[in-house]
């Protein structure tokens, strides 16, 4: 499929600072981060206006899904819009948090490590057909992704445990993977879960859901992790042969990979060769060159992908870790716990340099640490500060995210009881006239444009607002009401 | 805090401006040697604003916030 529906959701961690008090426990704290979402849609399970969902999952973790996106730089600016409604939210919890006699300061971390070794994913949704043959599919894309944290890790310093000291990994989840492919999710993490939830037509598509990720704060990383995923899921479904790099053992060999920052470590492959990471991944970057050249690009952003890649592998089998610095985040953050350690002159275990790696992640755009090096020019853009703060508010314009985005923002204006969902369009009052909409990509539907008719004139009753009339509101912003009824004209008194 | 942060942000160009080559700095005889020693101390004094920004928004006690932040697993 030349356009290829993709999301990603994301799970926050959180913290509260009390200063002189301790701060409020998780649990706590997320209920009152949630308290205005709650206000807003009576759940903490919600569709806002931009077609993404805003939740409170396993753990208290507050945890954003974008929207279906099928471009790149829409999923990218989509995932950070999340970053920046956490961020409000936050603001208005330590607010509310300091009213009730809680004072403190609020802490949301896009990070995936918690200093008790706890974890909380990054997961992506790919949308592939049905006809896709899963064996030949985990066969292939395992190892891609037991090697992928080299292009997509976020980087963490492991503390020193088990006779070795401190030292640096690509990936915050790896050593958090306990299976190649499962359905399992908080039990025995896999690699890729199962669990086929397309929200689609599901004798046509199925969903690939990734859970080994990181959470990404480049914007050059994202498009790195999702496009050559996406390019890899393309050869596969055009059946190329892609070589056998299956592995032995893909648990231990994402830790042994991870864990090792020269990339020479090898790991087994089941024909009983060994590997590593670098091989498997330049082999998979050749073959992608190959099925472009011939094949052509099908987005405008393959070509830096393609560059992105070689360069990385080539930073990571050179050991010269400039080559990324200002792109790829294990490598950005790396980057600059040196600097802070060369100046302290601190060893790798010192805990000021774990604070730099976990603030590296603090989504607050002014005192997180990887907003501040985007600032001074040390991490790359792609999409600005107006796209994000846009897609807070507005759905991608080229999937059914659309549709579900008018849907709601609608029903709400005309004060109609209303349930949304991926594919559901209900009003509650018409319940014989819900919509499943099963088409990702489908922008354009009658029988929802003649749903919403029947609430009420649209054209002549509501005035849609700008971005900044919808900051004017007393909200947060993500949740700012799109339509204004109009005043209603002065009518003639009724005849009598 | 975000006025301090800002605050640093925007000094940066002023003070990269100041160690531009042919200012009459010490060896403005030597071009060369000027604009790649300028450009040096540029860097340092970038990085120092970076480091000093940095530690102006970490709390003081790394130890302790690192050992607070402790989550419930998530999925």
């Amino acid at each position: 499929m030349d356009r290829r529906v993709v999301g990603v959701e994301t799970e926050f961690g959180l913290a509260h600072r009390g200063g002189e008090r301790r701060g409020l426990p998780p649990e706590e704290t997320a209920r009152y981060l949630f308290r205005p979402v709650l206000d807003w849609g009576r759940s903490s399970n919600v569709f806002i206006p931009n077609g993404s969902r805003l939740y409170l999952d396993v753990g208290s973790h507050p945890e954003y899904a974008t929207a279906e996106c099928d471009r790149l730089t829409d999923l990218i600016a989509s995932d950070r819009a999340g970053e920046l409604i956490m961020h409000d939210l936050a603001l208005r919890a330590e607010q509310a948090m300091a009213a009730d006699g809680y004072a403190g300061t609020l802490y949301l971390l896009k990070n995936n490590i918690d200093s008790q070794g706890n974890s909380y994913g990054s997961h992506e949704n790919y949308l592939i057909p049905r006809t896709t043959h899963f064996r030949r599919l985990s066969t292939i894309l395992l190892p891609f992704l037991v090697t992928r944290q080299l292009l997509a890790g976020a980087g963490r310093i492991v503390p020193a445990a088990d006779g070795r000291g401190a030292h640096w990994a690509f990936s915050q989840r790896a050593d958090h993977m306990w299976e190649g492919i499962s359905s399992a999710t908080t039990r025995a993490r896999p690699i890729i879960n199962t669990r086929d939830e397309p929200h689609a037509d599901a004798g046509v598509h199925r969903r690939l859901h990734v859970i080994v990720g990181d959470s990404n704060m480049s914007e050059t990383t994202q498009l790195l992790r999702f496009g050559s995923t996406d390019l890899v899921l393309r050869m596969i479904e055009a059946g190329v042969p892609l070589g056998d790099f299956e592995l032995e053992d893909p648990i231990a060999a994402i830790r042994t990979i991870s864990h090792d920052l020269t990339g020479t470590a090898t790991v087994p492959t089941r024909d009983g060769r060994r590997v590593t990471a670098v091989d498997v991944q330049s082999a998979l970057l050749d073959r992608s060159r190959r099925f472009v050249a011939e094949h052509g690009a099908h987005h405008e952003h393959v070509d830096a992908v393609l560059e992105l890649w070689e360069r990385t592998l080539q930073a990571v089998s050179s050991g010269d870790h400039t080559l990324i610095e200002a792109d790829i985040d294990w490598a950005i953050k790396k980057r600059t716990v040196e600097d802070v350690a060369a100046r302290g002159g601190l060893p790798l275990d010192a805990p000021r340099l774990t604070q730099v790696d976990m603030a590296y992640h603090d989504v607050h755009p002014e005192r997180g640490l990887f907003r501040m090096l985007e600032r001074r020019g040390r991490a790359t853009r792609l999409v600005d500060d107006d796209a994000v703060r846009r897609a807070t508010v507005d759905p991608p314009a080229t999937t059914r995210a659309s549709l579900r985005g008018r849907f709601l923002s609608t029903a709400r204006a005309f004060g109609v009881e209303h349930q949304v969902d991926w594919v559901q369009h209900k009003l509650v009052e018409r319940p014989l006239e819900a919509l499943m909409l099963k088409d990702p990509l489908a922008v354009e539907e009658p029988r929802l444009e003649s749903l919403l008719d029947k609430l009420g004139d649209r054209a002549a009753g509501l005035q849609e607002l700008d971005i900044e009339q919808r900051a004017a509101q007393p909200g947060p912003l993500a949740l700012s009401e799109r339509y204004r009824v109009r005043d209603a004209p002065p009518s003639d008194p009724p005849l009598i | 805090m975000a006025s301090h942060t800002q605050g640093g942000a925007e000094r940066r160009p002023q003070d990269a401006r100041q160690e531009e080559p042919g200012d009459g700095g010490p060896g403005a005889g030597d071009a060369g040697a000027a604009g790649g020693s300028a450009q040096a101390r540029q860097q340092a004094e970038e990085l120092d604003g970076l480091l000093d920004e940095i530690d102006s928004v970490l709390e003081s006690n790394a130890e302790e916030f690192v050992r607070g932040f402790v989550q419930k697993g998530g999925q």
